[in-house]
C-alpha cells in the first residue's frame, strides 16, 4: 500500500470527559447501592441523591463528550479509518448487549426446561417433589409456585396473554424498524423530507411502544397479580421486558438527538456514523423484542 | 519479518502538529486527562501492582490465620471476607488490569498504530477501575462487613445469607465490567482496524493474536457476569427467585450462569500470558517461534472450547450423568491445544542458542509450573476423581499454579522483557535475579504442599483445620510470607526503573528480539507511528 494514501488518524489531545464519566459512574454505583439498601430496608440515607447526582453528571459528560465529537467531525478531523473504528466499536458494543440479554434468556430457558420440571419430580427428582414441594406440578407459565403449592395450593398470579397489547407492540416495533430503515435510505439518497418524516414517525412509534408497555405493567400489577416477585415467571417476565424497555427508551432518546442533528443538517449521504449507529441500535432492540415476544409471551 | 520503519522520534514530525509532540503534559493532570496509550498502559500497570499488593496483604491475613490450627487472629466472618476480596482483587484488580496495561503499551507499537483506536474511551476504561475498587474495599467497612461469600458469590450465600453491602458489591462489579468491556472493544478495534500496511493477520505477533481472542472472550462474557450480579441483586433485595426453589428457580442455575462467564474468564487470564511467553522464548532462544500458525489456531480452539466446559466446576451439584460426561470430555479436549502450545515453546528452545536473562528465567518457570497447574487441572476434570477433590485445597493448589506461577509470572516476565523499552534503561539485574529466585522457591513452598493437604481432605475457605494438617500448613504459611516479601524486591526494582536509574539500552534491547517495538528508540517516544511503517 502506498504511503500517500494514508490519512492521519485523529488522536485527540487530553480530554476531561472520561474522568467526569468515571466519577459519574462512581456516584451512580455508590448511590444505587445505597439507594437499594435504604429503600428495601426502610433506612434513611442519601443514596437517592447520590444516584441522581451521578446520573446528572453522566448526562453532562455525554453531552460534553458528544459535543466535542460532533465539532471534530464537522471540522473534518475524522478519516475513513476513524469512521471504521467507530462502526466496529458500535458493532462490538451491540454484541456485548446481546450477551447481556442472553444471560436472562438463559435463566428463562433453564427455569422452564430444567429447574421447574425437576421441582415437579422429573428426571431422578421424585423425592424432591415428594418431600419438599409436595403437590407442586411443573407448568409454564408458572402460576402456582412450589411455595404456593405447599401453602395455599392456589395460583398466586395470572399469565400475561400474548394477544392484545403485546401483539400491538410487536407490530409497532416491527413497523418502526421499517420506517427507520427508509429514513436511512432517505438520508443516503439526500431526500430530506423522507428522512425527517420517517425518522419522526419512528420516534412516535417508539414512544407509543413505551407508553403501551407501561400500561401493560399497570395491568399486570393491578389486574393479574403478576409482579416482580411472583416466582420465576414474573421474574423473567419483568427483567426481560424491563431491560428491553430501558433499551427502547435509550434508543428513542438517541433517535430524538439524531432528529435534531438531521434538522441541523449534520449528516451527509456518505458521512453519518452517528445515524448508522443509532439505527443499528434500534434494529437490535427490535430483534430482542421479537425474541421476547416469542419466548416470553407466546411459548 | 523485515520492516522498513520510520524512526519516529518526537522531533522528526513536521508541520503544525509538531508542537504537541514536544509538549508532554506535566503533573497530575497528565495522568488524569491523558489519551495516550503509553500513559494509560502505565496507569493500568501501576494500578494492577498496587492491587496485587493489597490482595496479597489479604492473603497474608489468610495465611497468618492458617499458620496454626484453631482460631487465633481473625474471626471466621472476617476470614471469609478476606478470601472473598482477595480473590476478587487478584482476578479483577490485578491480573486483568495488568494484561490490559500490557495490551495498551504493546499492541499499538507491535502493529504499527499511532495509538489505541478510541483513545478517550481508553482513559475512561482505566479511570473507572480505581473507583470500582474503592467501592469494593469500602464495603468492608460497612455494617455487617463486606462480601464474605467467596469470589464466586454462589447463591444462596450471596442472596439469602449475605450482608446488605452486597448491593455495593453488585454495582462495583457492574462498573468494573463496563470498564473491561470498553477496554476489550478498544483492543479488538485497534487490532482489526489499526494495523500498519502489510501487517497481515498471520504476521501479527502472538501477543496481539492472543489479546484479540481474549478481548473477544471479554466482550462475550462480561455482560453475562453483569446479568448474574443483577439477578443476585433482585433476589436479595426485590423478592425475585431466580436462585430460590420456592419460586421455581434453582441455586444451581446461579452456578451455570456464573461459570458460563467464569470459565472463559479463566482463559481471559491466561491467553495473554501465552502471547507473552511466545514472544520471550524465541528471543532468548535466537530462533523463530516453532509452529506460529498452530499457536494461533490453538489459541482460537482454547477460546471456543472455553464456552462449552463451564459445568466442570459443578460436578458435585447433581447434574445428570450425561451432562457430567459431556463436560468432562470437553474439558479434557482443551489439553490438546494447550499441549500444542507447551510443545511449541519447548520445540522453540530445542537446539536454540539459549541465554538465561531474567525474562527468560520467568518464562521457563512459567512453562514448567503452568504445566503442573495444567496437569492438576486434568486430574480435576475427571468426574469421579473430582468428587473427591472438589472444594479441597487440591483445587486451591491447581488454580494458584495456573494463576500465580502462570498468569502472574508471565506478567513479571513481560515487565522485565519490555521495561527497558519503556524506560530506556536496563533494570537492576541483581535485584531482578533475587526477585526471581526468592519468588520461585517460596511460591513452590507456598502452593505445592496444598496438593497434599487437599488430597488428604482439607477443605478450602475454612479458617480452622484438623490437627493432622498442621505441619504442612505451617510450611505453606512460611512460603506465603516469603513470597509476599519477595514482591517487595520487585517494588523496589520498579521504583528504581521508573526513576530511570540504570544503564541506557539499545533500540533492540535484547540481542535476539524481533518485532516493530524493538525498532523504535528506547525509551519509546511519547507518540509512535503517527505515519504507519510499511511491513514487507
Amino acid at each position: 500500500m502506498a504511503q500517500e494514501q494514508y490519512e492521519k488518524y485523529y488522536v485527540p489531545e487530553q480530554s476531561v470527559w472520561p474522568i467526569v464519566g468515571a466519577v459519574a459512574l462512581f456516584l451512580i454505583a455508590v448511590g444505587a447501592g445505597n439507594f437499594v439498601i435504604e429503600s428495601t430496608r426502610d433506612k434513611s440515607g442519601y443514596g437517592f441523591y447520590v444516584l441522581m447526582t451521578g446520573l446528572v453528571l453522566l448526562i453532562v459528560m455525554i453531552t460534553g463528550w458528544f459535543k466535542n465529537q460532533i465539532d471534530e467531525s464537522m471540522s473534518g478531523l475524522y478519516s475513513q479509518q476513524l469512521g471504521r473504528s467507530y462502526r466496529q466499536g458500535m458493532a462490538w458494543f451491540i454484541f456485548s448487549e446481546v450477551m447481556f440479554f442472553a444471560a436472562f434468556f438463559g435463566a428463562l430457558f433453564y427455569a422452564r426446561t430444567i429447574s421447574i420440571p425437576w421441582l415437579g419430580g422429573s428426571s431422578n427428582n421424585a423425592s424432591t417433589n415428594d418431600v419438599l414441594w409436595n403437590g407442586f406440578q411443573a407448568t409454564w407459565p408458572l402460576l402456582t409456585t412450589p411455595a404456593d403449592a405447599i401453602t395455599t395450593g392456589e395460583p398466586s398470579t395470572q399469565a400475561m396473554p400474548w394477544t392484545g397489547l403485546p401483539l400491538y407492540n410487536t407490530a409497532l416495533l416491527l413497523a418502526s424498524s421499517v420506517t427507520l430503515h427508509y429514513a436511512h435510505v432517505g438520508l443516503e439518497k439526500a431526500k430530506r423530507t423522507q428522512l425527517l418524516v420517517l425518522l419522526g414517525l419512528t420516534i412516535v412509534l417508539g414512544s407509543i411502544f413505551i407508553a403501551l408497555q407501561m400500561m401493560e405493567y399497570v395491568h399486570a400489577y393491578r389486574d393479574l397479580d403478576l409482579t416482580l416477585d411472583s416466582g420465576v415467571y414474573g421474574n423473567t417476565f419483568f427483567l426481560l421486558t424491563g431491560f428491553h424497555g430501558m433499551h427502547v427508551t435509550l434508543g428513542t432518546i438517541i433517535l430524538i438527538v439524531l432528529f435534531f442533528r438531521c434538522l441541523k443538517g449534520h449528516f451527509t449521504p456518505k458521512e453519518h456514523f452517528a445515524f448508522q449507529a443509532g439505527s443499528w441500535y434500534w434494529h437490535f432492540v427490535d430483534v430482542v423484542w421479537v425474541m421476547l415476544f416469542f419466548f416470553v409471551y407466546i411459548l | 519479518m523485515s520492516t522498513e520503519t520510520i524512526h519516529d522520534t518526537p522531533a522528526s514530525d513536521d508541520g503544525h502538529d509538531a508542537h504537541h509532540d514536544h509538549h508532554i503534559p506535566k503533573g497530575l493532570m497528565r495522568w488524569v486527562l491523558t489519551t495516550n496509550h503509553k500513559d494509560i498502559g502505565t496507569l493500568y500497570l501501576w494500578f494492577a501492582f498496587i492491587m496485587f499488593l493489597v490482595g496479597g496483604a489479604m492473603a497474608m491475613v489468610i495465611r497468618a490465620e492458617l499458620f496454626q490450627p484453631g482460631l487465633q487472629i481473625v474471626d471466621p466472618h472476617f476470614f471469609n471476607q478476606m478470601t472473598t476480596v482477595h480473590g476478587l482483587i487478584m482476578v479483577f484488580g490485578a491480573v486483568m488490569p495488568a494484561f490490559t496495561g500490557l495490551a495498551n503499551w504493546l499492541v499499538p507499537m507491535m502493529i504499527g498504530a499511532p495509538d489505541m483506536a478510541l483513545p478517550r474511551m481508553n482513559n475512561w476504561s482505566f479511570w473507572i477501575l480505581p473507583f470500582a475498587f474503592l467501592i469494593l474495599l469500602g464495603s468492608l467497612f460497612m455494617d455487617g462487613g463486606g462480601p464474605a461469600f467467596g469470589w464466586t458469590f454462589y447463591a444462596p450465600l450471596s442472596t439469602t445469607y449475605s450482608g446488605d453491602s452486597t448491593a455495593l458489591f453488585v454495582f462495583s462489579v457492574h462498573i468494573m465490567g463496563a470498564s473491561s468491556i470498553m477496554g476489550a472493544i478498544n483492543v479488538v478495534v485497534t487490532i482489526l482496524n489499526m494495523r500498519a500496511p502489510g501487517m497481515t493477520y498471520m504476521k501479527m505477533p502472538l501477543f496481539v493474536w492472543t489479546w484479540l481472542i481474549t478481548a473477544f472472550l471479554l466482550i462475550a462474557v462480561m455482560p453475562v457476569l453483569a446479568g448474574a450480579v443483577t439477578m443476585v441483586l433482585t433476589d436479595k433485595f426485590f423478592g425475585t427467585s431466580f436462585f430460590d426453589a420456592a419460586g421455581g428457580g434453582d441455586p444451581v442455575m446461579f452456578q451455570h450462569i456464573f461459570w458460563f462467564f467464569g470459565h472463559p474468564e479463566v482463559y481471559i487470564m491466561i491467553l495473554p500470558a501465552f502471547g507473552i511467553i511466545s514472544a520471550i522464548v524465541p528471543t532468548f532462544s535466537r530462533k523463530k517461534l516453532f509452529g506460529y500458525a498452530s499457536m494461533v489456531y490453538a489459541t482460537a480452539s482454547i477460546a471456543l472450547l472455553s464456552f462449552i466446559v463451564w459445568a466442570h466446576h459443578m460436578f458435585t451439584t447433581g447434574m445428570p450423568v450425561a451432562a457430567e460426561m459431556f463436560f468432562m470430555f470437553a474439558t479434557m479436549i482443551i489439553s490438546v491445544p494447550t499441549g500444542v502450545k507447551v510443545f511449541n515453546w519447548v520445540a522453540t528452545m530445542w537446539r536454540g542458542s539459549l541465554s538465561f536473562e531474567v525474562p527468560m528465567m520467568f518464562a521457563i518457570a512459567f512453562i514448567v509450573l503452568f504445566t503442573i497447574g495444567g496437569l492438576s487441572g486434568l486430574m480435576l476434570a475427571i468426574v469421579p476423581v473430582d468428587f473427591q477433590y472438589h472444594d479441597t485445597y487440591f483445587v486451591v493448589a491447581h488454580f494458584h499454579y495456573v494463576l500465580v506461577t502462570g498468569a502472574v509470572f508471565s506478567i513479571m516476565a513481560a515487565v522485565y522483557y519490555w521495561l527497558p523499552k519503556w524506560t530506556g534503561k536496563m533494570f537492576d539485574i541483581t535485584l531482578a535475579k533475587w526477585h526471581f529466585w526468592c519468588s520461585l522457591v517460596s511460591v513452590n513452598v507456598l502452593f505445592f504442599p496444598m496438593h497434599f493437604v487437599g488430597l488428604a481432605g482439607m477443605p478450602r475457605r475454612i479458617p480452622d483445620y484438623a490437627l493432622q494438617f498442621a505441619d504442612f500448613n505451617k510450611w505453606i504459611s512460611i512460603g506465603g510470607f516469603a513470597f509476599g516479601l519477595s514482591q517487595l524486591i520487585f517494588l523496589v526494582l520498579i521504583i528504581k526503573a521508573c526513576k530511570k536509574i540504570g544503564e541506557p539500552v539499545s533500540d533492540q534491547v535484547w540481542e535476539g528480539a524481533e518485532g516493530l517495538e524493538w525498532e523504535i528508540p528506547s525509551p519509546a517516544p511519547y507518540h509512535t507511528f503517527e505515519t504507519p511503517p510499511v511491513i514487507k
